[in-house]
């Protein structure tokens, strides 16, 4: 198992592996998302109180969690590439970025057009929306300190130390912005949270989930393969590889 | 004492440093070589502990430096094309602060060595109201009152006159005869026609 | 070869001797606090009632502008003269070293803007009863800002006109300091129990003393390299 994660840690070995794998997170994760669509613009119940309009969740929740968990997962690979010098760990966290800033604008937007027909204002400053808009400044800052060195290895080093900051910081900013809200509403949900999950609604939220996670790791075989060519681009086995094909 | 070995260095896409390497023994003096541009500072600050290295080994005592930084460091004595002096304070308040961080230090010491380095008149002139030749001797002095073991010195005769020049090879030589280490960059070769005096050339 | 304390001592000396060399310097972030403050009501109201209920944020965001405004003078001079190179090539802890300039800065810029808050605020309507918790929130949380912003400073100094995105980079994780720092004030306006909010800035001050200085001192080796 070790073997294969020092194997893995290769950018040529790397570089082969995620075009492999590519379809076969593609395909199942378009394939999952139209299910999981069917189910719930479809299938599933109009709400009792909200009618169609909280089909949104749908988008809006896993985008969400895919926010929060893109960070996690970028601030741990910086660590591992800080702490074991492996250069593929920080091309995965440069990789990771910009999606998950895409997540949080998604979420933002999914929350705004939620908003809209339900409270009558474009925006709201409920927990959710709130800490996804720090967040977004998060992964926004993260990728302006990194764009700000010329040298690969120092931003790598640098946005590693942000990035870890970050996440430290990234449950006090959840916690405390739902204290925040919490002292004007008392104790209420988020109002983007949906009042009652039916089984028939959870079943497609789940999938849809699903759908998401194995979305963003096939667009991430994209993108770290070109994290890679960017890097290795003098190195001798790609310049062999691409003269071969 | 300092080994280098293979040193490979890349800034960006230029392959700076590609494969130096070499051995300094107590008492031997090395000066760096080379065009404007060539990496020469690179290479000084790799052999500091400044810039990282990619590819290659130095070694001090036979410990790799990033395994015994701290240890490397307190027999160190670095200087920089800057001066690494505060202008806002006096040239013995700012050797005062700079060698208290490695050893305890009298202000009788700093004004003797202040003399030998024929700045005396510097001693209470904050470093702004100095010359660029005095702020150098100023500089050299914090190198000599650190009795560090190993100096590396990235052109250390800048904006010295003659005699400066020539205090300046008097210093060195002693400590080399005491035992001491100094890799140099300079454009102008110091301490010709002397024993254990290495160039390294790079291009 | 100095012990901690008296390296710390070294530390703080040399940066009280530096900053009273300049004291017209010093003390410019607190003239902006004051003067922020003042733009709040003339671009609102004259109405100390109306502006009591904003004084507690006004004061609060006032506060961490400055602080982020002060940064400036915490690393930069030290990494263009060349002082702080050799402090990473000194042997002893850059952690500690870069602690103790912290904290010697708060002591010049954030300390003074602790004791003028009640007076500012009061300038905006804020009853006598939230000074407590005022200045005990702005201790708690200048603090705070000192240690998030010297982080920033560190990885942002050696990059040219990196003060925006210094700000970009401390702003948001500053937001929680802030949150509970304002709505302390404005407990306490409401005659309503400070404790958790205080209790929970108090509990981020001591998290980020005791990590914020490996973070300074890894990033400021970064930003030395050149």
């Amino acid at each position: 198992m070790w073997l294969w994660f020092h194997k893995l840690s290769s950018p040529p070995y790397a570089y082969r592996i995620a075009g492999m794998l590519r379809p076969w997170l593609l395909w199942p994760a378009l394939l999952l998302m139209a299910v999981a669509a069917y189910g719930g613009l479809v299938l599933s119940p109009p709400d009792y109180q909200q009618k169609d309009a909280f089909r949104i969740i749908y988008v809006h929740v896993p985008s969400a969690s895919l926010s929060l968990m893109v960070y996690v997962a970028m601030a741990i690979a910086a660590a591992v590439g800080v702490i074991w010098r492996i250069k593929l760990a920080h091309a995965f966290a440069a990789a990771c970025a910009p999606m998950g800033a895409w997540f949080t604008v998604l979420t933002l937007a999914t929350g705004s057009i939620y908003g809209k027909p339900m409270w009558g204002t474009w925006w709201e400053w409920d927990p959710r929306l709130t800490s996804e808009l720090i967040q977004l400044f998060l992964y926004l800052g993260y990728m302006a300190l990194r764009s700000s060195f010329d040298e690969t290895q120092r931003a790598d080093r640098a946005s590693a130390i942000l990035a870890i900051v970050g996440v430290v910081n990234v449950p006090i900013v959840k916690y405390s912005v739902v204290w925040w809200n919490s002292l004007h509403q008392g104790p209420s949900i988020s109002k983007l949270d949906s009042p009652s999950i039916d089984s028939s609604m959870l079943w497609p939220l789940l999938l849809m989930m699903l759908a998401f996670v194995l979305y963003f790791a096939a667009v991430m075989c994209d993108r770290i393969r070109t994290e890679i060519l960017k890097r290795e681009r003098n190195a001798s086995w790609l310049i062999e590889n691409v003269t071969e094909s | 004492m300092l080994d280098v070995s293979d040193l490979h260095l890349w800034r960006g896409d230029r392959h700076l440093l590609k494969g130096v390497s070499f051995s300094l023994r107590a008492g031997e003096l090395l000066q760096i070589v080379g065009p404007n541009g060539v990496g020469k500072t690179s290479l000084l600050r790799c052999i500091a502990g400044l810039l990282p290295v990619e590819s290659g080994d130095i070694r001090w005592c036979n410990k790799l430096l990033a395994s015994s930084r701290d240890a490397f460091h307190q027999q160190l004595a670095y200087l920089a094309h800057v001066n690494a002096l505060k202008t806002d304070l006096t040239a013995l308040e700012n050797l005062h602060y700079a060698v208290s961080l490695r050893r305890k230090i009298t202000t009788q010491e700093t004004r003797e060595m202040l003399t030998r380095l024929q700045v005396a008149e510097c001693s209470d002139l904050p470093v702004r109201a100095m010359s660029a030749g005095q702020k150098r001797r100023v500089a050299i002095a914090r190198i000599l009152l650190t009795q560090a073991k190993l100096w590396v010195l990235d052109e250390p005769i800048t904006n010295l006159d003659v005699a400066g020049i020539q205090l300046f090879e008097r210093c060195m030589a002693e400590h080399l005869d005491g035992g001491g280490l100094v890799v140099t960059a300079a454009h102008q070769l110091l301490l010709q026609g002397r024993d254990n005096v290495r160039t390294l050339e790079l291009h | 070869m100095p012990g901690l304390l008296q390296l710390a001592m070294l530390v703080v000396g040399r940066d009280l001797k530096l900053a009273l060399r300049h004291w017209d310097q010093a003390i410019q972030p607190l003239i902006f606090f004051v003067v922020v403050t003042t733009l709040f009501p003339l671009a609102i109201s004259p109405e100390l009632a109306e502006l009591r209920r904003i004084s507690a944020g006004v004061v609060w965001v006032a506060a961490m502008l400055a602080s982020l405004l002060a940064l400036e003078s915490l690393f930069r001079t030290d990494v263009e003269d060349g002082t702080m190179e050799q402090w990473t090539l000194a042997g002893q802890p850059l952690s500690l070293m870069l602690l103790s300039k912290t904290i010697t800065h708060w002591l010049l810029a954030g300390l003074p803007i602790v004791l003028m808050s009640p007076i500012v605020g009061t300038a905006l309507g804020m009853p006598q009863s939230a000074w407590g918790a005022l200045a005990g929130s702005l201790a708690l949380g200048t603090g705070c800002l000192s240690v998030l912003g010297a982080i920033g400073t560190a990885l942002t100094v050696a990059v040219r006109r990196g003060n925006v995105l210094l700000a970009l980079l401390v702003l948001p994780l500053e937001m929680p300091v802030l949150i509970f720092g304002a709505r302390a004030v404005d407990l306490s306006m409401h005659g309503e129990p400070v404790a958790g909010p205080l209790n929970l800035l108090a509990a981020m001050l001591l998290l980020f003393l005791s990590l914020g200085p490996f973070a300074m001192a890894s990033a400021m080796r970064i930003s030395v390299e050149n």
